[in-house]
């Protein structure tokens, strides 16, 4: 039960947070990557605020962090996947203003385009997960095992 | 164009780095939306979707009770239907393919000083800058 009332703690807060900073609008996440117009900076206040606390939690769990962040040995290098992933992501980013926990958070608005939205970045997740099954069975024997946590 | 709103921009970021710390600190766990969103759906062999659902269920509700207190959330879409389709399936796909998205690698991992996810954060936050300068100073749509 402990864990279940930690995560929903936590994701209660992230989309509270989300929303009191209004990343949950498009609008304003747009606004931020258009810097040679109406350029709003908030969002970068955003991330270094979510950052600097962040980092804190990161010091106090100390050497934990490696071993239980559930990163296993094929996602520690920078590699093409790595990069393509990137900037398949950026470029949807970009067109729309949203990115996964904005929608998530933003469908509580009722809004029927965020849940178009949310509708097609499952699809993608869905393709992603269905084109990497097929390489995977082919690639079984030569792939890392994830490493079990907690 | 958007006002900026630096006092209720950092106020929220710090909320989002709470929200971090709390998964972190308290089960072991990176909260990287993409991968518990992914992982909820399609598990690996030995992953919980259970702590993941809990968490996804989350963010709507901590947006809902912003809402509460200060109003109805405000959502400008500009983009049109397709071009939402295609956004939607690039953040899908992509975030899968690249492992995190501005949660897991732009906050998460950033903060613990990780080169993989600097580089990714790097390269999504400079092509999206792109897409929104051509698409706005180029090809000259919205504001």
């Amino acid at each position: 039960m402990k864990p279940l009332l930690v995560a929903l703690s936590s994701g209660t807060l992230f989309g509270a947070g989300l929303a009191l900073s209004n990343m949950t609008n498009p609008a304003k996440v747009q606004a931020f990557l258009d810097v040679a117009g109406a350029w709003d900076p908030s969002l970068a206040f955003v991330m270094g605020a979510a950052v600097a606390v962040s980092a804190v939690a990161v010091r106090l769990h100390g050497a934990r962090a490696a071993a239980a962040s559930g990163v296993d040995a094929r996602l520690l290098s920078i590699d093409a996947r790595l990069l393509s992933g990137a900037a398949l992501f950026g470029l949807g980013w970009g067109l729309t203003g949203l990115c996964p926990g904005p929608t998530i958070a933003a469908l509580v608005s009722g809004s029927s385009e965020i849940a178009l939205f949310a509708a097609a970045m499952l699809a993608g997740m869905a393709l992603h997960h269905f084109l990497a099954a097929g390489r995977g069975s082919r690639e079984a024997d030569s792939r890392p095992q994830p490493v079990a946590t907690s | 164009m958007t006002e900026f709103t630096p006092f209720s921009a950092a106020a929220g970021g710090l909320l989002i780095g709470a929200a971090a710390a709390v998964l972190l600190l308290g089960i072991d766990r990176v909260a990287g939306i993409s991968g518990i969103l992914g992982q909820a759906l399609w598990p690996d062999a030995g992953e919980d979707r259970r702590w993941r659902l809990a968490f996804l269920a989350g963010l709507p509700l901590g947006a809902a009770l912003v809402a509460l207190v200060r109003g109805p959330l405000v959502t400008d879409v500009a983009a049109g239907t397709l071009t939402l389709v295609a956004g939607g399936l690039l953040v899908g796909f992509g975030t899968r393919l690249g492992n995190g998205c501005t949660s897991g690698h732009g906050v998460c991992g950033v903060s613990r000083g990780s080169p993989r996810s600097i580089a990714a954060t790097g390269v999504f936050m400079g092509v999206a800058l792109v897409t929104v300068f051509v698409v706005r100073h180029v090809l000259g749509a919205g504001s």
